[in-house]
């Protein structure tokens, strides 16, 4: 099984309307993610761009539409196109969402929650088991941004994750903007969810901007939309995490309201001085 | 999870007439109705997008909010059954035929067609056009009985509209001024290298080139396209379609 292995350094989500100042010059960009889906059509500019990008960056390929958190089995056919683009691109590493996204077999494009509970543990794990075999390598799995809650789940989602990792052997894409959302929409403290997360099968870090709005009584509701540049608590939460973990492979996700690629670029170089700064001081 | 659990959550996602189903709450003891309707939000808002991004040309002939209520109409009548969205939408433009409040835009699914045919153009397989020199290399005699291979990009539509002439005006690639010779215009649309291209088609073009691209003999697609408009012109559909990359091989 080939083990996920991106660059320690800082990445961005690659957005097609960047390739000409991408390619233009050499970026100091540790890798590119895209959005494996984005990907599986036969031909045609998207796989022209990423062929290039391929040969000059490290490359995360990063699924929205397995729908692993679901109870129904996993689509077969999407996963065979998932395998037919890992192995046209090769990436280093390879994340989906602990999230489920098609019921009944209609897609329904976003990331839904689910409880923590004995039978979803069982089912999320047969379903990596499922991926990492048929894609003969780890898989990354990503902590969700959630808004509400389930009175069924048994489980605390710190204690999810650290038990699918301990039966399937996946990594994990530890998505601190996603951290911080749900903390706040569930009135707990991040810095705490961060103290009990499995942090040594962390391979991969997300960081994105979200917005706010309220709930039905008023209280914050912070939505994970990508649209803006990562806030400062959770700048403040990576630098920590950093620090207490050593350097690990981030990402800068912008994905809707895209900004001018220098805008991206430097939300990137700016994760990257954190990195760099904790390379030094370990090793003084 | 049970399968009960996601049955519900699903079917009042769909539906926001639904109720939040039971079991779902907050950290504040509340029914969940914005919470959840964050996730109602996210994902009509996500497929309009993904069909508006795929209809441009459309959208900015009806405005943006006649097209999302039409467009989340169409998924709620048709939502999509795999998450490869590159083709949700193939069958868009059929039920905008049959939306009554589109009615009066008579061209309006044509024009949808067209896009349709842009965005399969533009994700199918990468395959070098054939080189027109190699046609030109054969003895006359052996041309009547060529048959052609098409390209993956090609498509051939035929509309009783100005189709490309109104695609063009409102998918920036035209100025937008008033129709005065409102005929029939129909399209080639295809993709060579890595841009997709729009040709209208002269007189005869479409159902010559129709006929090839379904594996009729020259001279037989030139039988047709003569007795669909006598004008037809075999050197100059030859050429253009050469030109735009519509074949990849002959035999």
């Amino acid at each position: 099984m080939k083990f996920s292995d991106l660059p320690r350094r800082a990445g961005v989500g690659f957005k097609p309307e960047h390739f000409p100042a991408i390619n233009a010059e050499p970026q100091p960009i540790g890798f590119f993610e895209v959005h494996a889906e984005n990907y599986m059509g036969a031909g045609g500019p998207p796989h022209a761009q990423l062929g290039k990008l391929r040969q000059d960056y490290a490359l995360s390929i990063h699924g929205v539409g397995l729908s692993i958190g679901s109870v129904q089995p996993l689509d077969r056919e999407h996963l065979s196109r998932l395998k037919i683009v890992c192995d046209r691109y090769e990436p280093e590493s390879f994340s989906e969402h602990l999230a489920w996204s098609t019921h009944d077999r209609v897609f329904l494009n976003d990331l839904l929650p689910l409880p923590y509970t004995d039978q979803t543990l069982a089912s999320v794990a047969d379903h990596i088991d499922q991926v990492q075999e048929t894609l003969k390598r780890q898989m990354l799995l990503e902590n969700p941004a959630t808004y509400l809650l389930f009175a069924e789940s048994t489980l605390e989602e710190t204690e999810f994750l650290t038990e699918v990792v301990r039966r399937t052997g996946c990594g994990l894409l530890l998505d601190i903007n996603n951290v911080f959302v749900a903390s706040t929409n569930h009135h707990m403290h991040p810095g705490d969810y961060l103290a009990r997360f499995p942090v040594e099968a962390v391979s991969e870090i997300h960081l994105s901007g979200h917005s706010e709005t309220v709930d039905d009584a008023g209280a914050p509701l912070l939505i994970d939309s990508h649209d803006t540049p990562v806030k400062d608590p959770v700048w403040a939460l990576y630098a920590a995490l950093i620090a207490r973990i050593g350097p690990v492979a981030t990402l800068i996700e912008w994905d809707n309201d895209v900004p001018a690629w220098s805008v991206l670029s430097a939300e990137a170089q700016a994760a990257d001085e954190i990195l760099k700064n904790t390379n030094k001081r370990r090793a003084a | 999870m049970s399968l009960c659990t996601q049955t519900r959550f699903a079917a009042a996602l769909a539906d926001p007439a639904v109720a939040v189903p039971p079991g779902l709450t907050a950290w504040n003891g509340l029914q969940p109705q914005r919470r959840f309707a964050v996730y109602r939000n996210n994902v009509v808002v996500g497929l309009t997008g993904a069909i508006a991004s795929r209809f441009p040309a459309a959208q900015t002939i009806v405005g943006e909010a006649f097209f999302s209520a039409m467009a989340a109409e169409f998924i709620r009548v048709h939502p999509p059954r795999s998450p490869l969205l590159l083709s949700y939408g193939d069958d868009f433009a059929d039920f905008v035929e049959r939306f009554e409040p589109a009615n009066d835009i008579a061209y309006l699914p044509d024009v949808i067609r067209l896009e349709a045919a842009r965005g399969k153009a533009y994700h199918a397989a990468d395959v070098a056009p054939l080189d027109a020199a190699k046609l030109a290399a054969l003895p006359p005699e052996r041309l009547a009985d060529l048959v052609f291979v098409p390209h993956p990009s090609l498509s051939i539509l035929r509309s009783p509209h100005p189709l490309v002439t109104i695609w063009a005006m409102n998918a920036g690639e035209a100025e937008l001024r008033s129709i005065e010779d409102w005929t029939a215009e129909d399209a080639m649309v295809a993709r060579p290298h890595m841009t997709v291209e729009v040709r209208r088609m002269p007189p005869g073009g479409a159902v010559f080139l129709q006929a090839l691209a379904s594996g009729e003999r020259l001279a037989t697609a030139v039988e047709h396209a003569i007795e669909n408009a006598s004008a037809f012109d075999l050197s100059a559909n030859l050429a253009g379609a050469l030109q735009t990359g519509a074949f990849i091989a002959f035999h």
